[in-house]
């Protein structure tokens, strides 16, 4: 029970994929300039890691070594279309403003990486809360980056208004910034930051030791 | 195990199986959603049109609101009304494709890149008490990666702009895909189109912010920033669909009140 629980809750902090493995990093800077796209894009990546990985775990023992990457790219590409089918369906607005992301989230590292790493080796139930965890991590990411973007670029959160912008009578001036994919890799850095302060184990070793300065007087 | 499943026979078998049925689930998606779907985009149409000619209201319901709106089909070329087909079924997007119905667009005309043209279009007009309150034109044009469709939305003297709006483009998002922000779409209404008395439409987008105190401010919006391509194209789409190759004839023809 508690290696599910680790399977889970492990990507959201300790093993997240964003933070830790940098992946899936593209659609992070892209959909988060506000909550609402942010939190259907977590549930339609979710959605896809988690079934992808129990479906391509279900038939782990009959894909054929040669052509598995593409067996897995079948699988991921059909979950993704029909989730987009259904994102049309249901909440067309969102879908509207998520356009090709929703279609691009068959390139996300994070979905293949999974069924490549963990559901070829595993059994379909264990493997699909592996999905989910995962889909968790990159969504705790990109709830993270698109509140501050949406907070400060907007100044708002799931499109309620917290800081009344000047353009609307109020005192906060938008930081324009904000809404431009760069911000997202200053957010998602200090977001890495904060991690890795917490839990010093993921700290890299530094690749080479500085030498003391030799020269005297400079600085 | 994993030897068995490397014979051609075997990976030919998983091959097959696995498309036939990731076939039928995506096809299957496909088809059940089709119907729910087409509601979402005609209610978005509808709403797209209202919003343009801002007449959008919470407390009513799309339909209800819709109901104020005439829709009628007009030939493009004697800009007038026609009832060459059903106003209510017709596709300007579908007919454009259509060689019976539409004509290819020489290069030179074709400034908004939109290569084929239909021959009628839909125009939808918003009358109280028989005098004209509002005109919501059809138009369309190549922005950076799409073609942008919308609506534009003229005042009863059919100069004054009363909005802009967009149902469907696949511009960058963030840029291009800018063209959908309110603020932006704010600056349209009260532009005009043309000059007093002629017909020669000078709206445009402009690099940078508009100078309230330029002599031609009437005419311009700001530029979308690192958009360069879709506020080209916005412009070029106005012009085309301004100028005579557009709806000039309609509107001249509506002035006169000869329709």
């Amino acid at each position: 029970m508690s290696e599910t629980r680790d399977i889970l809750t492990g990507p959201i902090v300790r093993n997240n994929p964003i933070a830790l493995q940098i992946l899936g990093v593209c659609s992070a800077l892209a959909v988060t300039t506000n909550m609402n796209t942010a939190l259907v894009m977590t549930l339609a990546v979710i959605a896809v890691t988690a079934f992808s990985n129990m479906f391509v775990s279900m038939i782990r023992n009959h894909i054929p070594s040669s052509i598995r990457i593409i067996c897995q790219m079948v699988i991921i590409a059909s979950l993704v279309i029909v989730v987009d089918q259904i994102l049309k369906a249901v909440a067309y607005d969102v879908s509207k403003q998520l356009s090709v992301f929703v279609g691009l989230i068959i390139t996300n590292c994070i979905v293949m990486g999974r069924a490549e790493a963990f559901a070829m080796k595993n059994p379909p139930g264990i493997s699909f809360m592996d999905g989910i965890g995962n889909g968790l991590g990159y969504g705790a990411v990109l709830m993270f980056v698109a509140f501050f973007r949406e907070l400060f670029g907007s100044g708002s959160l799931f499109g309620i208004e917290i800081l009344p912008l000047v353009t609307n009578g109020g005192w906060y001036q938008a930081n324009g910034m904000m809404l431009l994919p760069p911000s997202a890799f200053f957010i998602i850095g200090g977001f890495i930051w904060i991690i890795r302060a917490y839990d010093k184990k993921q700290v890299e070793a530094p690749e080479f030791i500085m030498s003391p300065n030799s020269k005297k007087g400079a600085v | 195990m994993s030897a068995n499943n490397d014979t051609i026979g075997k990976t030919i078998t998983v091959t097959v199986l696995l498309c036939v049925v990731c076939s039928v689930i995506v096809s299957a998606a496909a088809v059940l959603l089709k119907p729910q779907q087409i509601a979402n985009k005609e209610l978005d149409r509808k709403t797209n049109i209202l919003a343009a000619a801002g007449l959008m209201d919470s407390s009513k319901t799309v339909e209800e609101l819709f109901s104020q709106i005439t829709t009628k089909v007009i030939d493009l070329e004697t800009g007038k009304f026609t009832s060459e087909v059903d106003a209510a079924t017709f596709d300007a997007r579908k007919a454009s494709k259509d060689p019976a119905l539409s004509s290819a667009l020489d290069r030179k005309i074709d400034i908004a890149s939109i290569k084929r043209q239909a021959k009628y279009q839909t125009v939808y007009l918003v009358e109280t008490e028989g005098k004209l309150e509002k005109v919501i034109l059809p138009v369309h044009g190549y922005g950076l990666w799409s073609t942008l469709y919308g609506f534009l939305a003229l005042e009863g003297d059919l100069n004054t702009v009363v909005g802009l709006g967009f149902y469907s483009h696949a511009e960058t998002p963030g840029l291009g895909g800018e063209v959908d922000n309110p603020l932006w779409k704010s600056q349209w209404p009260g532009k005009k189109v043309y000059a007093d008395g002629a017909m020669e439409p000078l709206l445009g987008l402009i690099k940078g912010k508009v100078n309230p105190d330029a002599a031609n401010a009437a005419h311009q919006i700001d530029g979308l920033s690192g958009a360069t391509l879709t506020s080209d194209g916005v412009s070029r789409m106005v012009k085309f669909w301004m100028g005579e190759n557009g709806y000039a004839p309609f509107l001249t023809n509506l002035k006169a009140g000869g329709v």
